[in-house]
């Protein structure tokens, strides 16, 4: 089969701790509740800075400065032993800060709903022309408007933008009645917006855009009116802002399973020629920041969850040399699998892996939920990527493919260590594949499963769990496949000149 | 413990009756299960939710202790937390359950 | 053993599932009058 490759990836994070404290659900449900809890009272004290959040280990590795084996040897815990010279900028992508993203905001609005202050918007617009992929969007900074003019608007509903403490902008209503124009709806969809064009920036450098034919949006965020919410188009408005006029595009969504289910939805467009070139992306939550918040304050910690996520990875034609995406080897949780964690991962995992005439110890690595573990362990979720490691060691176990004595060596060797923040779907599956795909290109290792987990149960339409899989694998190059080809043409001319030759003979002995 | 759940075990312990209830829980970390229980026992620790101060003292187990795990369908336990058997930390939840319950009878 | 009881289910998605804890409930006699599931990822 001529499967599709994985040609490139981008990985980006944003760091918001305004928004965490203005925007985060459970800042702003706390505030409401409890107004005069410590846990308000002390929030901007318990934030980390720029330069503590561009050094903690798990975002360095998810921004690709770092490997998964790097942080795994790297001094716990992560948050207080941050690498005071790290870079914001890494080979996937980039930690940018707070100020930029909301020039990125403005930059992403069409429907001028984004207002900076005067004085922020003079100093942004400055700082924006020395980033290297946002320079060309400086002039698209609006004239700014005077800080009482910005305070007007938030007595009129609009969400404020903050940085520092200091109210900077605001995102408008942008209806005056309609509930899913609200200014908190518009603010959390241009953030999804914004920073998915920032992975999708990354993604396309050096790459030529005009041959991408299609977007698919995997994020958690509903787009429309009041007559249709959640009726979308992400995924078109990113391809706008970033000028691919030759695609358009979808969102998928399907909770944290969505990037999994985007990626076998974008090889099944390749593999079947309708397009050469799909890009699956996803921008950040912002009501997720701070999700754990009070957990991590209750245990002396910083707010760990203080940034937005988001990806890009290029799905296209075989070139023979990027990681094939195996198709036939698509892992899925089927409605009538039931909710147990072992009927799960025995479709996700065990199942197609046998489809293939696959084991699973034959798999180099497994990512299922890259979440950090310093976020979700004070939360009492546990180590969630190790969790996921451990069932499919005890179902290997179950299934007669492992050795019970073998359960902590090959969760020690196929899984990794979390490094993606808490943002649902950020952190599902797809993390691997910008390490997964240089580990395979440097010949480390020759494959790996990526797995997307979803609560369904959370959207209240189902008790049901989901889940989808795939594997991707080192590319076996495309000569022996054009030999095998070649070879068959050759026999065909074989036959062909064969039957030429014996109905000549056959005429000239009718002659005779 | 999530508020709308707490509201939820309020809501049912006042129309079942505490007495008729059990509260069976899932969580996959001993410390978060224990507070799970504590909450259904002697109230909402953190005091955030419904539960908040209101001892509703009702049975409350985690489904790996022991007495489940002896006392329904072997097969059914099987299929539906074998394999999280050897994943979850069963022996630190137990103990937690154990110590949350014996020091809210005190 | 929880034979004429009614069962609150308090499932977690990394955990044990609400719903893979009520199959076992019910065979312990229980009726399950409610079965969720908590997320924190």
């Amino acid at each position: 089969m001529n499967f599709p490759v994985i040609k490139k990836s981008a990985y980006a994070l944003v760091h918001t701790p305004d928004m965490l404290i203005h925007n985060g659900t459970t800042q702003s449900n706390e505030r409401s509740n409890n107004p005069n809890s410590d846990y308000v009272k002390n929030l901007e004290s318990s934030l980390r800075s720029y330069a503590e959040v561009v050094g903690y280990a798990p975002y360095q590795t998810y921004i690709g400065n770092m490997t998964p084996e790097d942080l795994a040897s790297s001094t716990r815990p992560w948050y207080s032993n941050y690498n005071k010279s790290a870079d914001s900028q890494g080979k996937f992508g980039e930690i940018l800060s707070q100020d930029l993203f909301y020039a990125l905001l403005q930059i992403s609005d069409v429907f001028d709903l984004v207002k900076l202050e005067v004085n922020f918007a003079n100093a942004i617009k400055e700082k924006l022309v020395k980033h290297d992929l946002l320079s060309k969007f400086s002039d698209k900074i609006k004239q700014g408007l005077e800080k009482a003019e910005i305070e007007n608007y938030l007595s009129e509903n609009a969400e404020g933008l903050y940085e520092k403490g200091e109210l900077v902008g605001c995102v408008l209503d942008a209806h005056k009645s309609d509930p899913n124009l609200t200014s908190h709806y518009m603010l959390e969809n241009l953030a999804v917006k914004a920073s998915g064009v920032l992975a999708l920036l990354h993604l396309i450098k050096d790459l030529d855009i005009s041959e991408i034919g299609y977007v698919i949006e995997c994020s958690e965020e509903a787009i429309g009116d009041q007559n249709q919410r959640g009726g979308g188009n992400v995924a078109k408005s990113i391809a706008e802002v970033v000028g691919l006029n030759n695609a358009t595009g979808v969102d998928l969504r399907g909770f944290c399973a969505a990037p999994t289910h985007s990626l076998v939805n974008a090889a099944s467009l390749v593999q079947s020629g309708i397009f050469k070139n799909v890009v699956i992306l996803a921008g950040g939550a912002v009501a997720k920041l701070g999700m754990n918040g009070k957990d991590h304050v209750k245990k002396d910690m910083p707010i760990l969850e203080d940034v937005l996520g988001t990806f890009a990875v290029l799905v296209s034609e075989n070139d023979g040399i990027n990681p094939i995406i195996r198709t036939d080897s698509v892992g899925i949780h089927t409605v009538g699998h039931g909710s147990s964690p072992q009927a799960v991962t025995t479709a996700l995992v065990l199942d197609p892996l046998a489809k293939i005439g696959k084991k699973i110890p034959d798999i180099n690595k497994f990512c299922a939920e890259m979440q950090i573990p310093e976020m979700t362990v004070p939360a009492g979720a546990g180590d969630v990527p190790t969790q996921n490691i451990k069932m499919i060691a005890a179902l290997a176990v179950k299934s007669g493919q492992l050795e019970r004595s073998a359960m902590p060596k090959f969760v020690e060797e196929h899984g990794y260590q979390g490094f993606a923040p808490t943002q649902g779907h950020i952190p599902s599956g797809v993390p691997i594949i910008g390490h997964g795909r240089e580990h395979i290109l440097a010949g480390n290792y020759e494959n790996f499963m990526v797995i997307g987990k979803g609560s369904l149960f959370l959207g209240r339409m189902t008790n049901l769990f989901d889940g989808i899989s795939i594997v991707i694998e080192k590319n076996p190059g495309l000569k022996q496949k054009e030999k095998k080809d070649f070879n068959r043409e050759e026999i065909r001319i074989m036959i062909a000149q064969a039957m030429k030759k014996t109905a000549e003979l056959l005429t000239s002995e009718q002659e005779v | 413990m999530d508020l709308e759940i707490q509201k939820r075990v309020k809501d049912f312990a006042e129309k079942e009756g505490k007495e008729n209830l059990v509260v069976i829980l899932g969580g996959a970390e001993a410390e978060a299960a224990g507070l799970a229980a504590e909450t259904v026992l002697t109230g909402d620790p953190t005091f955030a939710g419904p539960l908040a101060g209101i001892a509703l003292d009702l049975a409350v187990y985690h489904v790996v202790e022991p007495i489940i795990k002896d006392n329904c369908d072997a097969q059914v336990y099987d299929d539906q937390c074998g394999m999280m058997e050897m994943v979850l930390d069963v022996e630190a939840i137990c103990d937690e359950m154990d110590a949350i319950r014996s020091s809210c009878a005190a | 053993m929880f034979t004429g009881k009614k069962a609150i289910v308090i499932g977690d998605r990394d955990g044990i599932p609400g719903p893979a804890i009520a199959e076992v409930i019910k065979t312990m006699g229980a009726e399950v009058i409610f079965a969720s599931t908590e997320c924190f990822v």
